[in-house]
């Protein structure tokens, strides 16, 4: 099998993963809850994982990070907990399904929405961001990058745009965190939203987010906390505000681990790998006639993702040709983006989602290269 | 590409339908495969149960005995 549907989740973890993640489960006990060796032991390595992710973001105070169950849920907590009635967002047609449902969600309670488009490349105007703002904008929420096109956001733009207006900004890292450079502080961010299971090389079933301090997030759960028991409300300091209920310690021993492997490979050292993969392919089935690329590829300040369509075959077809013929696992359809599907012009047709990992090699780049040939020649 | 067929294609109103399907097909021994939604049926994703058009009354027999409701029964072209 030549896995190349690293976007969605990357199978490919490091070693290092799946060791701690068995260890965990033959010494953690529930964390936060007493002074137990092993509940103990569980509340050292979820401690030592928020460093390491306060490290990586580049946020001094590890209580800062909050782990759940994935970027879904970070979405859902940061956008309902912050936004009220009468107050204006402002989001792009990047966004995935994840941000875009729970503000839809928010509309129907009375948030005004503002949903910026793209150009034909799929890039958003900055300019479009900044006069879209108004009196009562509380915020912007975007993607740092398309999970279609591989397309970034420049936040450094972006968050320069939220403070001068005084919004907040919301980032959904789902595709980048891990993978890319992301510096809360020089960039901005307010609340960054990312998950375990992508480029952070985690298991499934860990995410988080990053809460500025001063920014107040209305939980969505309450209940034990393993603290202030007798207190009827839970409790409202960070990061045991928004984590009500045990914590996947297993999963986030295995999270610590992966992050730990980051550090020690060098994350712009996997950048530059999986872009150089990304790139060959692209090279490679760009110039083939009959393929159609989307996306903007004159930069290397994207993800690898190259998202394609062969003639006029319905996605579908040709990502379940790949899969049976030449064993290679892509994501054809709409990838939980609609509305950058219906910006390219192709909800009908969908797309074929290549995405790298550093696990991926270049022979396997070339035989899948191959295989986009010999189907776009019949 | 491979030949195109016409093909049984049933769609489910979710994965856990789609998965529950392939199971009870697989302990009944009916034939079949889980495919992409081809998007001539929609374009909103997911998985359907892909069969020979013979196979159509041994499905349904598995969808009633295992209460599996599918959001449609379809016939198009698929490549096998």
């Amino acid at each position: 099998m030549i896995y190349l549907d690293n976007a969605a989740t990357t199978i490919h973890k490091p070693e290092e993963v799946k060791a701690a993640v068995m260890a965990a489960f033959d010494t953690l006990g529930n964390a936060g809850r007493g002074a137990s060796a092993p509940s103990l032991d569980a509340s050292r390595v979820i401690y030592e994982t928020r460093e390491k992710l306060a490290r990586l973001f580049h946020t001094g105070d590890p209580r800062r990070i909050v782990f759940t169950a994935n970027s879904t849920e970070s979405l859902n907590i940061a956008l309902k907990g912050l936004f009220s009635e009468g107050e204006h967002v402002i989001t792009t047609v990047l966004e995935h399904n994840s941000v875009l449902r729970p503000l839809y969600e928010c509309r129907e309670r009375g948030v005004e929405l503002t949903i910026l488009g793209c150009d034909g490349k799929g890039n958003i105007s900055y300019a479009e961001m900044e006069s879209a703002v108004r009196g009562n904008t509380k915020a912007v929420v975007c993607t740092h990058a398309s999970n279609l096109t591989g397309n970034m956001t420049g936040l450094e733009r972006v968050g320069a745009i939220a403070k001068k207006h005084g919004l907040l900004l919301v980032v959904d890292a789902s595709q980048t965190a891990g993978v890319c450079p992301i510096d809360v502080e020089r960039m901005q961010i307010d609340v960054l939203c990312f998950t375990g299971h992508k480029s952070l090389l985690g298991p499934q079933g860990t995410g988080g987010m990053y809460v500025r301090e001063g920014v107040r997030i209305r939980p969505l759960l309450s209940g034990g906390s393993g603290i202030d028991t007798y207190n009827e409300a839970h409790p409202e300091e960070m990061p045991t505000a928004l984590e009500a209920g045990t914590l996947n310690g297993h999963g986030i021993a295995g999270l610590g681990a992966a992050l730990s492997w980051i550090e020690k490979t060098g994350m712009d050292r996997i950048r530059q790998r999986e872009l150089s993969l990304m790139r060959r392919f692209y090279e490679g089935v760009s110039c083939i006639p009959g393929v159609m690329v989307y996306g903007d590829f004159e930069t290397d300040e994207r993800t690898p993702i190259v998202s394609l369509n062969i003639l006029d075959y319905d996605s579908s077809e040709v990502s379940d040709e790949l899969s049976m013929v030449y064993g290679i696992i892509t994501r054809p359809g709409a990838h939980c983006a609609p509305l950058m599907h219906r910006s390219l012009g192709t909800v009908e047709q969908g797309a074929v989602r290549f995405s790298f990992s550093y696990y991926n090699t270049e022979e396997e780049v070339d035989l899948a290269i191959n295989a986009v040939r010999v189907l776009a020649y019949g | 590409m491979r030949e195109k067929e016409l093909r049984l294609v049933v769609t489910f109103h979710t994965t856990a339908d789609a998965m529950a399907m392939e199971k009870a097909c697989r302990t009944m021994g009916v034939p079949g495969r889980l495919i992409p939604v081809p998007r001539s049926i929609s374009a909103g994703c997911g998985l359907a149960w892909c069969a020979p058009l013979t196979a159509e009354e041994d499905i349904r027999a598995v969808m009633e005995a295992h209460r599996i409701a599918a959001e449609g029964l379809h016939e198009c072209m698929v490549r096998v």
